[in-house]
């Protein structure tokens, strides 16, 4: 997966939690959960999808990968 | 109209799901009613065939009126109403009907959705107004037709998008496309005009209405119930080690979140240690035999609701989860069904998400109890006479003096966290 595929699909899962996120303005090293107010349940639907729709067996030792867009970009790029 | 909570006196149905001459079984969705909460699916509490509809779509009535008649199954024959849809004594008091600008019910919303209809472009041709899903699919049809000159404006999916980000609305937009289509430059152009007419904003309505509903029954729970607050540090080392080596072997939507083993232990609590579920009713206590575990569930953009997790103490953790997960995700929808919305007998409230340490929480009267979660946090914490680090969670149990006293509440917590450190046990 290229970063722009990852990103593209970041953007696309969060904004299916939160469908009207300003997700462009929410800097690249900021975390997730707090910008948009995440729970543990948004968040692990959200880990759910990225892993279903990545393919890629995501672990809760990776959550801390995840937790900002650019880290979350990083993690699935270079999963392949 | 049944009581959806202790805070309802009245209620608007938005949508019938059944018609005269529809076999139903108890538990069927019937209608859909509108509260200052939520829709509610309201449930059909015997089986029987509809007989007639008496309130119709978009009326708010009080608690009590009857919204339909019902025969018995087997003399389904005769038109004979033996049955009202709602067992509340209180009489058929019809208040004139309070239109509603274009209702839709959340069914109707939904397919809207799905179709791609824009709401706010469909007349409603249901009683005051509502829009049916007749409309939707007609609206649909339209769309997908393309009807170059007369009647609807075709709209982008980009400018619909922009649209709704900018607060314009549709039917006012002249279209500058030569196609006679409405394109994201005429949604800009109008959106740079400061005369635009926004759109209603019926979900700020909703907010505020649900902001009324808390603050009513919150100021009574302040004015009505002795509080007292007890707290306690939980180690919660042993119960996520445990959960982590369990969710290791497990696929992500399988997984047991913190949240679920703290529900867990308080609804193991609230059933070993009397005097915490149940309600306060006509002066006395009344004790529950089942634990109808009530989740405070924020919702985005505001408000707060607290419907329950049926059984919670009967569900092993992973049922319990997806029941979590389900009622939540409905919650913020706006789907909860009557009997999750009146039956908590105790209620959680977990803002460990929030970054809160620690949490003294208000009960939802009737209830007498209410359990307070904050953030697990890694502390330095002294285990057989050696200093570590420890992630601990703080319970706080608010109760309610009239029933119970310190000492109990003192041992509810310690049955919580007894739980807690023996994971395996919930």
């Amino acid at each position: 997966m290229t970063p722009d595929q990852a990103r593209q699909l970041v953007r696309a899962e969060l904004l299916r939690i939160v469908p009207d996120a300003a997700i462009d303005v929410i800097p690249a090293d900021a975390d997730l959960r707090e910008e948009l107010e995440l729970d543990s349940l948004d968040f692990q639907s959200f880990v759910a999808q990225l892993s279903e729709r990545t393919g890629h067996r995501i672990d809760e030792d990776d959550y801390g990968h995840l937790r900002t867009l650019a880290g979350c970009v990083e993690f699935l790029a270079t999963r392949d | 109209m049944p009581s959806l909570g202790a805070d309802m006196d009245q209620g608007t149905v938005v949508e019938w799901l059944v018609r005269p001459g529809d076999t139903v079984h108890k538990g069927d969705i019937m209608a859909v009613v509108d509260t200052t909460k939520a829709a509610v699916e309201v449930e059909c509490f015997t089986a029987g065939v509809v007989q007639e509809l008496l309130v119709e779509p978009g009326r708010t009535v009080p608690v009590g009126t009857v919204l339909a008649t019902l025969a018995p199954a087997e003399s389904a024959a005769e038109p004979e109403p033996t049955a009202q849809a709602v067992p509340e004594p209180r009489p058929a008091t019809q208040k004139p009907a309070a239109r509603k600008p274009a209702a839709a019910g959340p069914q109707v919303r939904k397919l809207a959705a799905e179709l791609g209809v824009d709401l706010a472009t469909v007349r409603g041709s249901g009683k005051a107004g509502a829009i049916t899903r007749a409309d939707i699919q007609q609206a649909a049809e339209r769309k997908s037709k393309p009807v170059p000159t007369s009647g609807r404006t075709k709209v982008s999916p980009y400018a619909r998008r922009l649209a709704d980000e900018l607060g314009v609305d549709l039917a006012t937009i002249t279209p500058g496309g030569r196609d006679g289509a409405v394109h994201a430059a005429d949604i800009r152009a109008t959106a740079g005009r400061p005369e635009t007419p926004r759109r209603p904003q019926p979900k700020r309505d909703r907010v505020e209405a649900m902001r009324a509903t808390t603050a009513g029954l919150m100021a009574r729970s302040k004015r009505e119930i002795p509080h007292y607050y007890l707290t306690t540090s939980v180690d919660m080392f042993i119960a996520l080690e445990w959960s982590h080596k369990r969710n290791r072997e497990l696929p992500v939507p399988d997984r047991i979140l913190p949240a679920a083993l703290l529900l867990k232990a308080t609804a193991l609590a609230a059933k070993a240690v009397p005097g915490f579920n149940g309600h306060w009713i006509d002066d006395r206590f009344e004790s529950a035999s089942t634990v109808h575990l009530g989740i405070a569930v924020a919702m985005r953009g505001g408000g707060l609701a607290a419907p329950a997790i049926l059984d919670a103490s009967e569900l092993d953790l992973t049922t319990l989860m997806a029941r979590l997960r389900d009622l939540v995700k409905r919650a913020r929808a706006g789907r909860l069904r009557r009997t999750e919305m009146t039956s908590a007998t105790i209620t959680v409230t977990n803002l460990g998400d929030l970054g809160v340490d620690t949490v003294h929480g208000v009960i939802y009267p009737p209830q007498v109890a209410l359990v307070g979660f904050g953030k697990v946090l890694e502390r330095p914490w002294a285990v057989d006479g050696l200093l570590g680090v420890r992630p601990i969670v703080t319970a706080t149990l608010s109760a309610d003096h009239r029933v119970t006293d310190g000492h109990s509440g003192a041992r509810f917590l310690d049955v919580l966290s007894g739980r807690l450190r023996e994971p395996e046990t919930l």
